[in-house]
């Protein structure tokens, strides 16, 4: 009995993640002071609300009645050019990532080359595509060329770096080995690397395109040309019936593009 | 003497001395087994014969020619003469066994060649018989990582051979097998090498294994060799010389697997 009063039960809590209790509440009551302040900064202007609900009724009603005749021919093109832009600046842009992405990975090339790479596709990853964009429309004027390079250069980025780390989680003893056989470097790439990350790169490839689509819709917001070019100029003129129209088009599209990629990448795996 | 070995140091960046001084001389055609502890430096060792690791300093002399001092090309040239099979068979699993087999050929022949999996009739022909001897006649065009590990280690033997190499580095061939394809496998590698005349070092834990198939056995310890005798010569006490002491007429020293990462830089 004396025994079983003496017993002690062991004790266990999870460790804080901050171990530091003061520094816990700083960071917990800082949050909120912070949350606080910045949001009184937030100017609310009611009565410009109250006459935005108005231009949003205008256009909601509008969504019931899209327009899609009286500007067809436009939006026919519009659509067209950005079903090009995606195709061209999709292709192109892998292409020029390819051999980036194998420069920016750090299993397979030396230092310098990858420094390079990794800075290169690091200022590409930096801009936004609208940002990238605008500075293509002021270097080459408004029009589809600026929406392509756009597109390309995105595309670079994008595929560039995550193919690069797809090659840098491959299996190092494959590598090794081929190494080993006294094989050149192009020929480690094609018999170690690209077995190991091709089915990534059909993948990545694929929403890419999708992704591609998405933005050539966006950009001509900017002057780069596609149908959001014709969204621009039916919003500027208030035509919102047109504008619905066109939202309706570039809505279905993106969601076939997106059904279409995430079935293929569902059917490589 | 096939590969002869002098003064051959290994100091990683951090200061870790993996290799002390190591002198070793192979003859041709000769088949050894390299033994001791986990960090004796055994993996290090076998990767700075073909520099896939870089010696700090020392000469590895094959056929007359100094590794150690080679350029790029050179070094691809000797490493045609050096096959290599791994412990977790290092095959490139989303390749076909016959690819993976004539990955040994990548030397031999030329980018655009190798590109469109163009190769010599007689290395095909080499390919295939190596395969039906290995059992896996019935898996040319089979995936390689639909295949069993010791399906895999044979893949990994084939590759190797394919390079008409005058040298086998085996890195622990049979630590990731069970024990009946474990012997199954250096039974294998040994009757393979005699019969094309190759000399291979084999790293291995398995004492055991190591005794019933090698003809030659050096101990590694601390990266320096404390033993180099035939199987006969290896008795308790030299035992404790490489492995530290321990009772060793009680059989149960299996000592786990040497952790993968320890070598690489």
């Amino acid at each position: 009995m004396a025994e079983e009063n003496t017993y002690k039960l062991k004790t266990w809590s999870k460790p804080p993640l901050i171990r530091a209790a003061w520094l816990r509440w700083l960071v917990l009551v800082g949050t909120l002071v912070y949350l606080f302040a910045a949001g009184r900064t937030i100017e609310v202007n009611f009565s410009r609300i109250s006459r935005g609900l108005d231009h949003g009724v205008a256009m909601v009603s509008a969504f019931l009645q899209p327009d899609f005749t009286s500007r067809g021919s436009h939006i026919v093109v519009g659509v067209l050019e950005s079903l090009t832009m995606t195709v061209v600046g999709t292709i192109v842009g892998i292409i020029i990532a390819v051999p980036i992405s194998l420069g920016a990975a750090r299993n397979i090339s030396p230092l310098p080359i990858y420094m390079f790479c990794r800075f290169f596709l690091m200022v590409l990853r930096s801009l936004h595509v609208v940002i990238l964009a605008l500075l293509f429309v002021i270097m080459f004027g408004f029009g589809p060329f600026a929406g392509v390079l756009t597109i390309i250069f995105n595309g670079v980025g994008f595929i560039g770096k995550l193919l690069a780390e797809g090659i840098e989680n491959i299996n190092k003893k494959s590598l090794e080995a081929v190494r080993a056989s006294g094989a050149s470097w192009p020929q480690v790439v094609i018999y170690g690397v690209w077995p190991q990350i091709a089915a990534r790169f059909t993948g990545l490839s694929i929403y890419r395109a999708d992704q591609a689509f998405r933005e050539s819709t966006v950009i001509g917001l900017v002057g780069a040309g596609g149908v959001g070019a014709v969204l621009n100029t039916a919003l500027g003129r208030y035509d919102y019936n047109t504008g619905a129209a066109i939202l309706i088009v570039i809505i279905v599209m993106v969601l076939i593009g997106e059904y279409v990629s995430s079935s293929l990448r569902g059917r490589l795996t | 003497m096939l590969l002869q070995i002098n003064n051959l140091e290994k100091k990683y960046k951090n200061g870790l001395v993996a290799l002390k001084s190591i002198n070793l001389s192979v003859p041709e055609g000769e088949v050894m087994a390299l033994i001791g502890p986990s960090g004796a430096g055994k993996s290090t060792f076998i990767r700075c014969i073909n520099r896939l690791v870089e010696p700090t300093a020392g000469e590895v002399i094959l056929d007359g020619t100094n590794i150690c001092i080679l350029g790029s090309r050179g070094l691809r040239s000797a490493r045609k003469s050096i096959g290599m099979i791994f412990q977790e068979y290092a095959l490139v699993e989303q390749l076909s066994v016959m690819e993976n087999v004539l990955t040994g050929r990548l030397g031999y022949i030329g980018f655009w060649k190798s590109a469109w999996r163009r190769f010599h009739p007689n290395d095909i022909d080499k390919a295939v018989r190596l395969l039906e001897r290995l059992g896996l006649k019935d898996y040319i065009d089979t995936r390689a990582d639909r295949l069993s590990g010791g399906q895999r280690q044979r893949v990994g033997i084939a590759r190797a051979l394919l390079q008409n190499p005058k040298l086998l580095l085996i890195d622990e061939p049979t630590a990731s097998l069970d024990p009946k394809t474990a012997r199954d496998i250096m039974r294998l590698i040994v009757e393979l090498a005699h019969e094309h005349n190759v000399a291979a070092i084999i790293n291995i834990h398995d004492v055991t294994l190591a005794k019933a198939y090698a003809k030659r056995i050096v101990g590694l310890s601390g990266g320096e060799v404390v033993f180099d005798g035939v199987p006969q010569q290896l008795d308790d006490d030299s035992l404790t010389v490489i492995y530290g002491s321990e009772s060793w007429s009680d059989k149960h020293q299996e000592d786990s697997p040497e952790p993968l990462h320890e070598i690489k830089e």
